[in-house]
């Protein structure tokens, strides 16, 4: 079957976009395989050789994951996290609303593989495609008895933080979608006191590929250290955004241009999503996505996201803006994020927007000075990863961009400061519609 | 064969800034610009116990934590900072 | 003072002068932990050292507020047994205001108890128990006002009235600061507003 021929693309074959691809084209595209034909050992051992890596953006192994909560004594629950908290990526929601039975079949293989008693699958509250393409599938499923384990279907607030394993977990207990430090984590003591283990929707689809067709055949794309495909969201100043699919290693240059973007003509590429970092053109130019040449230039390939910022654009007035932002994104419990990344907004603010550098007293100094401080005091103090993102996102700006930040000190917001915003967020016009 | 090493850890949901960790253990606690601590991780020579003891005691919200952990004899310092880092990785993964 | 051979006793006198002693401590205590929770500070008197006395001041007020209760129970005079101490109004001499104090003697007993075991009983816990504080004081106030014999003596008067003052001057002082609930993190505290 044509799946088995290693060509992109792999998730997104088949992928419908009017509702998803129902079961029998699923089956037709991606092989028959019985779900319950699969022994979890060896599906453990398959993706471990496979090389799977997280999809979430934090890429931990997953095969470690699946050992780790299956070795527990208690029965465990398996999550597939499809919170999509990251504003500017769409990956989830598209795989969801497009394929949702590869990202079902990966689900009920997880939880084959960690001995898992309960599947639940989360989805994001704005996600109307993807929630119903589901909900038709699951209905398909039941009615082919598909399925070892009955999945329930969550639907999650939108939220940055939401997605984060101890939120998602103190949600589905019945709590607030706040990270929490109350020891024990959630692979040992999660949902319902039971080992949890907590997996992005894509990896989950890459699951259902692996134990289709093997550890050998995943890594015929990609490279020897990073093998397999990703789903990345490429947007900005590109003629064609959206999803798509690559295989790891591909040249950044490449992607740009196949979505219509030039790179030559841009100030600089967001890599990771908005926790992530900033690349200037030159090294992007150069870069292929996937660790070994991202990780030299600071950044990662984090959650796929791939933004495109143009050369009159201002990254000095765009970073202020993601960073205030994330700001109001913070859960609000801890003091070095609800404090700090406030702070850090108010300062980059004062650098591109004019009434910004107006109020507020003057702090005397030198403000960038001040941020770079408060970037290396506030990492890591947190309950969460989340004021860890944003001062990475801060840091890879001063590094990436401190030319343009010096000349906003010294003169100002730019013309660029004035121009409207490129990167998307939420609840503004122009968020990014998700597109195969 | 292991030792045992006592460190310094902070809660930082239940910490609320009262600050009194820095009043009295300032040798391994201080303030950021707005009053929550920021922790040494390194662990605590043998004088300095009781007095972090004192600290996490006094606590109001009991934010403060002593911590021990083992450091194996083999691999040493570099082998436990890299498990804990990777025992981190675990909990706060998303993927 | 004289201790005179009949009544008044020597215990019937150290009752009442322990009891004054104990409500003085009771109003520092009291008024400290106000204090405390206002997360007052000035440069001679950390955070650390209000703590510190706030507890030690509550620590000597039970021992007074033993002694009291040990010569009230030993005093011959009035047929007060040791379970008055404990079970308000079982006793019926004074029944109401000896009630009371039993009350405040149970609260007082809470407040320590929670607070020694605060690892254990857990922040939570502890924290709704010392609310209690604000009512173990007032309670020991009237039961020193309505029990004592002394009640219309100056000394007594000028005790209650300072006490209460000073508690006042104390709750006054929080309101005006931070609100009665004050800051209690970081969903209550605006940038800049620091105790520093």
């Amino acid at each position: 079957m044509s799946a088995a021929a290693n060509a992109l693309p792999r998730l997104l074959h088949g992928a419908d976009p009017r509702g998803g691809a129902p079961l029998a084209a699923h089956l037709a595209h991606h092989g028959i395989s019985s779900l319950f034909a699969v022994e979890p050992a060896w599906l453990v051992a398959e993706v471990e050789r496979a090389g799977l890596h997280g999809r979430g953006g934090a890429a931990f192994p997953t095969a470690t994951k699946l050992a780790v909560v299956g070795h527990r004594r208690r029965r465990a629950v398996v999550v597939g996290n499809g919170s999509e908290g990251e504003p500017a990526s769409a990956k989830d929601a598209v795989l969801m609303a497009q394929a949702p039975h590869l990202v079902l079949d990966g689900l009920q293989l997880a939880a084959a593989a960690a001995n898992a008693g309960e599947a639940i699958l989360c989805v994001k509250d704005s996600l109307g495609e993807a929630q119903a393409a589901l909900g038709r599938a699951l209905r398909e499923r039941d009615a082919t008895g598909r399925d070892a384990l009955p999945v329930r279907v969550v639907v999650v607030p939108d939220g940055y933080v939401t997605g984060e394993e101890s939120a998602l977990t103190h949600l589905l207990n019945g709590g607030r979608a706040v990270p929490t430090t109350t020891p024990p984590r959630p692979f040992e003591r999660g949902v319902d006191g039971r080992p949890t283990l907590i997996q992005n929707v894509e990896t989950l689809a890459h699951v259902a590929l692996i134990a289709r067709h093997g550890a050998d055949w995943y890594r015929g794309l990609g490279t020897a250290a990073e093998p397999g495909t990703a789903l990345v969201t490429l947007c900005g100043a590109v003629a064609k955004p959206g999803v798509r699919e690559i295989a790891l290693g591909t040249p950044l240059a490449a992607l740009v241009q196949h979505g219509g973007g030039d790179l030559s003509r841009a100030r600089g590429v967001l890599i990771g999503g908005y926790f992530g970092s900033w690349l200037d053109p030159r090294a992007a130019a150069s870069a292929t996505l996937d660790v070994a040449s991202l990780r030299p230039l600071g950044a990662s390939l984090g959650c796929g996201v791939v933004a495109v910022l143009p050369d009159d654009a201002c990254p000095v007035a765009e970073t202020a803006r993601l960073v205030r932002w994330l700001a109001g994104e913070s859960a609000g419990q801890c003091g070095p994020c609800v404090f700090g990344l406030a702070a850090i907004a108010e300062q980059l603010e004062r650098l591109a927007d004019p009434r910004a550098a107006r109020r507020g007293k003057r702090d005397g100094g030198d403000p960038l000075a001040r941020v770079r401080r408060w970037c290396g005091e506030i990492a890591g103090r947190g309950a969460c990863r989340h004021p860890d993102g944003a001062v990475r996102l801060v840091a890879s700006a001063l590094r990436t961009f401190e030319a343009d930040f010096e000349d906003h000190l010294r003169h100002g917001p730019c013309r660029g400061c004035a121009l409207p915003p490129v990167l998307p967020l939420p609840d503004e016009p122009g968020a990014l519609e998700a597109a195969a | 064969m292991s030792r045992e090493e006592q460190h310094l850890r902070v809660d930082p949901i239940a910490c609320e800034a009262h600050g009194l960790c820095a009043e009295l253990l300032p040798e391994r606690v201080r303030l950021d610009d707005w009053g929550y601590p920021i922790v040494d991780d390194r662990p605590l020579p043998p004088e300095l116990v009781a007095h972090a003891r004192r600290a996490a005691a006094a606590c109001p919200t009991l934010a403060l934590l002593l911590e021990r952990r083992a450091i194996p004899s083999v691999g040493g310092r570099a082998a436990a900072e890299a498990q804990e880092r990777a025992s981190r990785n675990v909990r706060a993964t998303q993927a | 003072m004289t201790i005179l051979a009949t009544a008044p006793s020597a215990t019937w006198t150290l009752t009442r002068a322990s009891g004054g002693v104990s409500l003085v401590l009771l109003t520092a205590a009291f008024a400290l932990g106000i204090a405390d929770v206002a997360r007052w500070r000035s440069r001679s008197w950390p955070r650390f050292a209000i703590d510190a006395l706030h507890r030690n001041l509550a620590l000597m007020a039970v021992a007074f507020v033993v002694l009291h209760i040990l010569t009230t129970v030993l005093d011959t005079f009035v047929h007060i047994g040791p379970l008055a101490a404990f079970v308000p109004f079982s006793n019926r001499y004074k029944e109401l205001w000896l009630g009371l104090g039993a009350v405040s003697f149970d609260l007082l007993l809470a407040l320590i108890l929670t607070s020694m075991l605060r690892r254990r009983v857990g922040v939570r816990v502890w924290r709704a128990v010392h609310w209690s504080a604000y009512a173990c004081w007032p309670v020991a106030l009237l039961h020193a006002v309505g029990t004592g014999t002394d009640a219309t003596r100056p000394w007594m008067l000028a005790l209650a009235l300072g006490s209460t003052a000073v508690v006042g001057a104390a709750v006054v002082a929080r309101l005006m600061h931070g609100g009665f609930l004050g800051a209690t993190g970081t969903r209550d505290r605006s940038p800049g507003a620091l105790s520093r």
